[in-house]
């Protein structure tokens, strides 16, 4: 009898579980009672152990990858010897022919936007990416924002408007153009010195985020809101894609491109250069612009 | 002068990311679907023809010029049958999980942010392309990071608590395969001096011969290993699997774990084909720790599916175990084995995105209910959907005449070369098969048994649309087709393999 009620329920419960009810578990009801108020909970000192445990066995896991590494690192070849085997005929092409084939004085500049510059390409659209998937996180929507925050951000709007940082913004009026200018420098120069679009995008960038930071975003939307931040990173790396997808098509077919180096050292030289230093540059402007503006405010 | 065709791989990524780069000046997510819709067709198309161009000439390779220098200065692609053959599937499946998905896209994405969710599918897409043709392992570095950035974004977009959970463990996660796969290039540049796939493999060769540099040759094939194996979830990382395929959209989730893995278990082959060689990988005996963690994968996976009561949550289980045989595959060593490994990427990703979408379909008659107890009696509401979720089942059981059995097949053959490890195989494959029906069956049964009730939301019984009809139908066509006839498809695979 027994035996024939074990089997019994031991069938019913395979059957609501194929067919995808709740299994019950023996006499009680299906579905287990909702959660009691937190108490005591019984699983609590389990879970203790199981931090503590996990604890100790990130730390030992931490040091064994440290260990292995500096075992590695201590038979790597050593930096600068001549029979280090990253200075070989690669590393040769690009110092030696470098600027004759790039026109570029700045041969980090030529490497990375001449020889390379497919991988540029991609760095570039990693920052596009960044910035996109920022604005779908926090770009201000019925989901991620209530009326509280509304409401809170309009009153620190009024206080930001109200209680001018005179201070702040006299020195910030002094320093911004300066930076700005100096981050232009360093862009319009990343073929001829050190530097390039992005050091020099991360320069105009930090100038664009004091001005914002000091005066308040409502003055940078004077010039600068979400079209014109959309317009520019867009168009920028357009024209990344188009000039170098029309230089990418001709070199692998060993067609010529019909654009000039120049003479190197002159700004206007280094054929393609320069103008994806610019367009690497706004691209970086803007991105960091756009993630201080998304983090602040949830808007560009 | 080099026949226009090979243009194909160049404007197929370059495509690509136009069309991604294009898409914030379009008005809507309507327009931003269509001119995905576009590229993707296009891309599929060009791969055709370069696959059929490459087997015309008896399994021609080539690389590609990227600019006006030639290859250890400037990027390189290049393009073989097996690179042909994945970029077309992955063009294929990608248009389909999108038209699969399509209404889910609409309905959990607000309007102003669709634009943004088609730009990560246009990028995710042109990062698949270049990790199946790059030639140099740089190049793969930066467009893993697209891949990461964008396939993380694709989670997020439907931004409920859950899937924003879910998005930051695989950003963790993800993020630490890719610092391990840097790490892993740093050093293989410090030991060898080339970025370039070709000259990376001249250089480990000569150090193996000369016996120099071991301990970083060692580590370096480790760390590459670990980080696209975290990368793809093998299985003792697969901890962010479920979460993200289990809680993203439809679409997302059909691309994650038809696509995503599978670009980074390509460049794992590729990694282990075109710059370790295969010697150096068994001596190392990488390929058994990879064996060893693929038969556990298949085991664990699927008894962690079993107890699922969520639906999308246990066919995101099950790809741990899919995941699984792939790496076994890999792990065996053998000619037989990597092939069978590459068809069952193949029959996955043809699989599991159908099943995905099935899933989704069945889950909006009941008001977008997931768990099983909820969808009793669904498939009577969407008959598409339910013998699609049916026949996706079937293939990953490994029924004949589907895809999943081909693979299943050639796993036991691939076995055979190796008596010491024939058995574990064969052993692990057969409780692996009873394991997967006695989810998947269960599942079936349950979609299919009516419900006495039918107190299910009219609203929601809406005629399927137009584009998931589609995606369906040729989902299924496609499973059949792998499974039938597969020949044609193997054949491709051994040209490409033995060429790479």
């Amino acid at each position: 009898m027994n035996n024939n009620n074990t089997a019994k329920s031991l069938w019913s419960r395979l059957s609501a579980w194929v067919e995808g009810d709740p299994v019950p578990c023996g006499e009680k009801a299906a579905r287990p009672a909702p959660r009691p108020a937190r108490k005591k909970m019984p699983h609590a000192k389990k879970f203790r152990h199981f931090v503590s445990f996990y604890r100790v066995m990130a730390v030992f896991f931490c040091f064994v990858i440290i260990g292995v590494l500096l075992v590695t690192v201590n038979a790597l070849p050593l930096f600068g010897r001549a029979d280090n085997p990253a200075s070989n005929e690669v590393v040769d092409r690009y110092v030696e022919k470098g600027l004759e084939e790039t026109g570029a004085v700045n041969i980090v500049a030529g490497m990375i936007l001449d020889y390379r510059a497919f991988d540029t390409f991609g760095e570039s659209s990693v920052l596009f990416l960044a910035i996109t998937s920022v604005m779908i996180l926090l770009m201000r929507d019925k989901n991620n924002t209530d009326r509280d925050e509304d409401l809170r951000t309009a009153r620190e709007l009024v206080v930001e408007n109200k209680h001018e940082d005179v201070i702040l913004q006299r020195v910030a009026s002094l320093v911004i153009p300066c930076i700005l200018l100096y981050g232009i420098y360093v862009i319009l120069n990343g073929h001829l010195s050190p530097g390039g679009g992005f050091s020099g995008g991360a320069i105009a960038g930090a100038g664009l985020i004091l001005y914002a930071s000091s005066f308040g975003m409502i003055r940078v939307h004077r010039f600068f809101n979400q079209k014109t931040f959309t317009a520019i990173t867009t168009s920028c790396l357009l024209v990344y894609a188009c000039s170098k997808g029309y230089s990418f098509f001709t070199g692998a077919n060993h067609l010529p491109t019909g654009i000039p180096l120049g003479t190197p050292g002159a700004i206007l030289s280094s054929g393609l250069i320069l103008p994806l230093d610019i367009c690497v540059g706004l691209i970086v402007t803007c991105t960091m612009y756009g993630f201080y503006a998304m983090f602040t405010k949830g808007e560009i | 002068m080099m026949p226009f065709v090979y243009n194909f791989p160049f404007f197929s990524i370059f495509l690509a990311m136009l069309s991604g780069i294009l898409t914030p000046f379009l008005k809507n997510g309507k327009m931003a679907q269509k001119v995905n819709f576009i590229m993707i067709s296009a891309v599929g198309v060009m791969s055709a023809v370069l696959l059929f161009a490459l087997m015309q000439d008896g399994g021609a390779t080539y690389t590609y010029m990227m600019g006006h220098f030639p290859a250890p200065w400037g990027n390189e692609l290049r393009a073989g049958p097996l690179e042909a053959l994945m970029a077309l599937a992955f063009s294929v499946v990608m248009l389909l999980c999108i038209c699969g998905g399509f209404r889910d896209i609409f309905e959990d994405i607000l309007p102003e942010k669709q634009k943004f969710y088609f730009i990560m599918l246009n990028l995710l897409f042109s990062s698949l392309l270049a990790l199946v043709y790059t030639n140099d392992i740089f190049t793969g570095y930066v467009f893993i990071e697209i891949n990461t950035i964008s396939a993380c974004a694709i989670v997020m977009a439907k931004d409920s608590g859950e899937t924003i959970v879910a998005t930051l463990r695989y950003l963790i996660m993800s993020l630490l395969g890719s610092g391990l796969f840097l790490i892993g290039i740093t050093l293989l540049y410090g030991i060898t001096g080339h970025l370039l796939m070709s000259d990376v493999q001249n250089q480990v060769v000569q150090l193996v011969a000369t016996g120099r540099y071991q301990v970083p040759l060692t580590v370096v094939v480790g760390l590459i290993t670990l980080g696209l194996s975290i990368k793809s979830a093998l299985f003792p990382f697969h901890s962010w699997l479920p979460g993200a395929h289990g809680s993203a959209t439809t679409a997302s989730s059909s691309i994650l774990s038809g696509l995503v893995l599978k670009g980074y278990i390509i460049l794992l082959i590729k990694m282990f084909y075109r710059v370790f060689t295969i010697d150096v990988i068994r001596s190392l005996r990488i390929n058994d720790i990879l064996f060893f963690f693929g038969l556990a994968g298949m085991v664990f996976g699927s008894l962690r599916a079993i107890r699922e009561t969520h639906i999308k949550r246990m066919v995101a289980y099950s790809s741990v175990a899919q995941i699984g045989y792939i790496y076994m595959g890999i792990g065996m060593g053998t000619g037989v084995g990597m092939v069978a490994a590459c068809f069952h990427i193949l029959a996955h990703a043809f699989t599991k995105p159908m099943l995905f979408a099935a899933a989704g379909a069945l889950s909006a008659t009941r008001g977008h209910k997931k768990e099983f107890h909820d969808l009793k009696g669904s498939a009577y509401d969407n008959k598409l959907a339910g013998v699609a979720f049916t026949v996706g089942a079937l293939s990953m059981i490994g029924i004949p005449l589907l895809a999943g059995f081909v693979s299943k097949l050639y796993f036991a053959l691939g076995s055979m070369d190796d008596s010491g490890r024939m058995w574990w195989t064969l052993l692990v494959l057969a409780a692996s098969s009873v394991l997967n029906a006695l989810y998947y069956i269960p599942a079936v049964i349950r979609i299919w048994t009516p419900s006495g009730e039918k107190t299910a939301v009219k609203a929601d019984r809406e005629k399927p649309g137009a584009a998931f009809v589609f995606s369906m139908v040729v989902f299924l066509f496609a499973n059949f087709a792998l499974g039938i006839g597969y020949a044609p498809v193997l054949r491709i695979i051994e040209t490409g393999l033995s060429l790479l």
